[in-house]
């Protein structure tokens, strides 16, 4: 088995082990910690089949924005009060193993040097050919998407708009 | 399997080169940042500690390590412990990508002056920035502590509203350059740099950067007056000092990709490229503290306003007009 | 906005509000610190500054203090603690007195209270120490020879147990009067 069919599977089973985990947890804010180690899992993987671009657009959109936005929704939520916890190092030991593995992964793959013979041989889908190839072959998807951001840019600018009420002209006092 | 252990060694070199300079730059730009408020508001500023001061980021560490380490009845004790690593882990990673010199040749070998020289190295970087915003997030929430809790949420709609204009501010650079990666648009500069090109885009990208370090115009989310602390109103000893490595290399942080993607990276006449990167890395975090002793704090509304209302929109239009100038002359 | 002003000038006064600190701040940055650097420069207090407390002596350099426990019934973070004790010829002294300065707060309210003037705050704020065992002071560090901001003040002249002789004969006083007779 070579260095990256290692790294694969075991990749693999951090974000197995993290999903189910995130599965199963009772406290939410939990729960997007172990989907956010996921996430950074799945993208190191992305980075490991050769697709830097889409595994740095995976830590960028889901990791970082979009579980950003659903732990403001949780926190905002508010809490439970706490209960009495079981002390058991155990418990918080298996996401410290998942986020090491995941991160020693990472450092290995971004570590590898470049300019000459790599451990890893990759096949890379350059941003610029992936970039090519979707305005070739899907632009009225892409643009379908670019109106809609711009639709909904256009929508915020509506909602933060300054709603003056209008001068009521009976109880208008006469100005001197 | 001689050369990838050389490759090996040098790149172990090299990021023993990167870290040294990014971490002692951040301990003296404490000092520096001290000294200078000091003298803007007609004081000294840390001067007893050495020469000058010039040991007080030394002696602050020692002050730090040996701070008791508290952990708030009813934080989640884990968490808690964890997150104050996340900011400085991101920041330092982003540095992996910042080329700070030409290839130099060793021993017939080419050796590029870059840890990695990633071809997405621009959204590498910011999605880095991206993922610090757990550090205050969670940092604030596992605290069990309402000042802390409203200074998490605060960051959090911050970190939302400055991350578009931020990545769009950028997007005129690269269709210049051509390329993501930092060492192509560093060369695509070495006639004249971005910022004359791109005079709207860097003054964008500095506000973006701005709200993203959350200092005083934004630093909604630890608001001395009205939130203590936020979201590091509970910690204590070296996890603080780690929230405060990680605001400090964030600056120089931004100082370094500012200089590179607008300011023309390393090159420069007369000095040797690393001081040029160096000089030029220095105007970022120097603004950000003239702007601190300058300007009031701003609300959560202001600022998302600004945002969303004023630093978006003219990104786009920048990119088009870019875009358009560019197809007009081919 | 300002609805009155106008865009063009509503918009030069906002630049001009971001603008001008900038220039303040820096200007500032060429201005010598007026800060007075404090161990080289010790700025002189005012008389009536309110420092360490001392027990004072009258002029014939006796003790003042007289043990009524006045201070340390006023202190109100109760910081003063005696013992009274009396002496052979019944004047009354503090057997022990102690103040514990890791509490006081120097609000002067037991030099206010003492009516025998013995209980002075000082000029010297230099106090601190690296144990708090060694801010409580007791009556063999507290006590010094001289009489503070009174110098010439002595209690027992006008009253206590050193005064026991006839009426008319204290000082500043006038002879009794005869309320037997009509002459003056």
């Amino acid at each position: 088995m070579s260095l990256t069919q290692a790294l694969f599977y075991l990749l693999a089973g951090v974000i197995t082990l993290s999903t189910g985990m995130a599965v199963t947890r009772k406290q939410p804010v939990h729960a997007v910690v172990y989907l956010v180690v996921s996430f950074f899992a799945t993208a190191v993987l992305f980075a490991l089949l050769g697709a830097p671009l889409v595994a740095v657009l995976q830590i960028m959109i889901p990791a970082g924005a979009v579980m950003v936005l659903f732990l403001f929704i949780i926190i905002l939520l508010g809490r439970e009060a706490p209960k009495p916890r079981d002390d058991s190092a155990m418990r918080w030991a298996l996401p410290g193993i998942l986020a090491i593995i995941t991160v020693a992964a990472g450092l290995m793959l971004i570590a590898s040097p470049q300019h000459q013979t790599i451990p890893l041989a990759m096949a890379k889908a350059s941003a610029r050919e992936l970039g090519t190839y979707l305005y070739r072959h899907y632009w009225p998807a892409v643009e379908g998407i670019s109106v809609l951001f711009f639709v909904a840019l256009a929508g915020a600018m509506f909602l933060v708009r300054e709603f003056k009420p209008k001068p009521d002209a009976q109880n208008e006092e006469p100005k001197p | 399997m001689t050369m990838w252990f050389a490759g090996f060694a040098v790149l172990l070199v090299k990021m023993a080169l990167v870290l040294g300079v990014a971490l002692t730059g951040a301990a003296y730009l404490v000092l520096v940042e001290r000294k200078l408020l000091g003298r803007m508001q007609l004081r000294y500023g840390p001067n007893r500690v050495g020469p000058f001061g010039l040991l007080q980021p030394l002696a602050d560490g020692v002050k730090m390590i040996l701070k008791e380490d508290l952990v708030p009845q009813g934080a989640d004790r884990f968490l808690f412990m964890m997150v104050p690593a996340v900011l400085p882990l991101t920041t330092l990673l982003a540095f992996a990508v910042v080329p700070f010199g030409t290839e130099l040749t060793i021993m017939g070998q080419q050796v590029p002056m870059v840890i990695t020289d990633l071809d997405v190295g621009v959204l590498f970087v910011l999605s880095l920035s991206s993922v610090g915003v757990y550090s205050l997030a969670l940092g604030g929430w596992a605290s069990n502590s309402k000042y802390s809790l409203l200074g998490a949420v605060r960051g959090v709609g911050q970190m939302i509203s400055y991350e578009l204009p931020l990545g769009l501010s950028l997007v005129p650079v690269i269709m210049l350059a051509g390329s993501m990666s930092l060492v192509d648009i560093v060369n695509a500069q070495a006639d004249m740099p971005f910022i004359v090109y791109q005079p709207v885009a860097y003054v964008l990208f500095v506000l973006s950067a701005l709200v993203e370090v959350k200092r005083t115009p934004f630093d909604l989310a630890e608001a001395e007056n009205e939130l203590q602390a936020g979201f590091h109103m509970e910690y204590s000893g070296m996890r603080f000092a780690l929230f405060f490595l990680g605001e400090y290399l964030n600056m120089i942080f931004l100082g370094a990709f500012a200089a590179l993607l607008f300011l023309g990276g390393w090159h420069g006449p007369v000095l040797p490229p690393f001081a040029w990167l160096l000089i030029k890395t220095a105007i970022m975090p120097i603004l950000l503290i003239w702007i601190r002793a300058s300007l009031p704090r701003l609300r959560p509304d202001q600022m998302m306003r600004l945002c969303w209302v004023w630093l978006a929109p003219l990104a786009l239009l920048n990119i088009l007009a870019t875009g358009a100038v560019m197809l007009l002359k081919g | 906005m300002d609805e009155r002003k106008g865009i063009i000038t509503s918009a030069a006064e906002g630049t001009r509000g971001i603008l001008e600190p900038f220039w303040v701040t820096l200007r500032q940055l060429f201005h010598k610190p007026i800060t007075e650097e404090y161990p080289e420069f010790k700025r002189a207090l005012p008389e009536r500054a309110r420092g360490r407390i001392v027990l004072t002596r009258s002029p014939d350099g006796e003790e003042r203090c007289v043990a009524c426990q006045l201070c340390s019934a006023v202190c109100p973070v109760s910081c003063i603690s005696m013992q009274s004790a009396v002496r052979e010829d019944g004047r009354r002294y503090a057997g022990w007195f102690r103040i514990n300065f890791g509490r006081c707060i120097f609000c002067g309210l037991c030099e206010e209270a003492c009516p025998t003037l013995a209980i002075q705050l000082t000029n010297d704020f230099e106090m601190s120490a690296d144990d708090p065992m060694q801010l409580v002071h007791e009556k063999d560090t507290l006590t010094v020879d001289h009489g503070g901001r009174h110098p010439d003040y002595d209690f027992y002249r006008h009253a206590g147990v050193a005064v026991r002789r006839e009426p008319g004969s204290h000082e500043d006083e006038d002879a009794p009067v005869n309320p037997k007779s009509n002459f003056p």
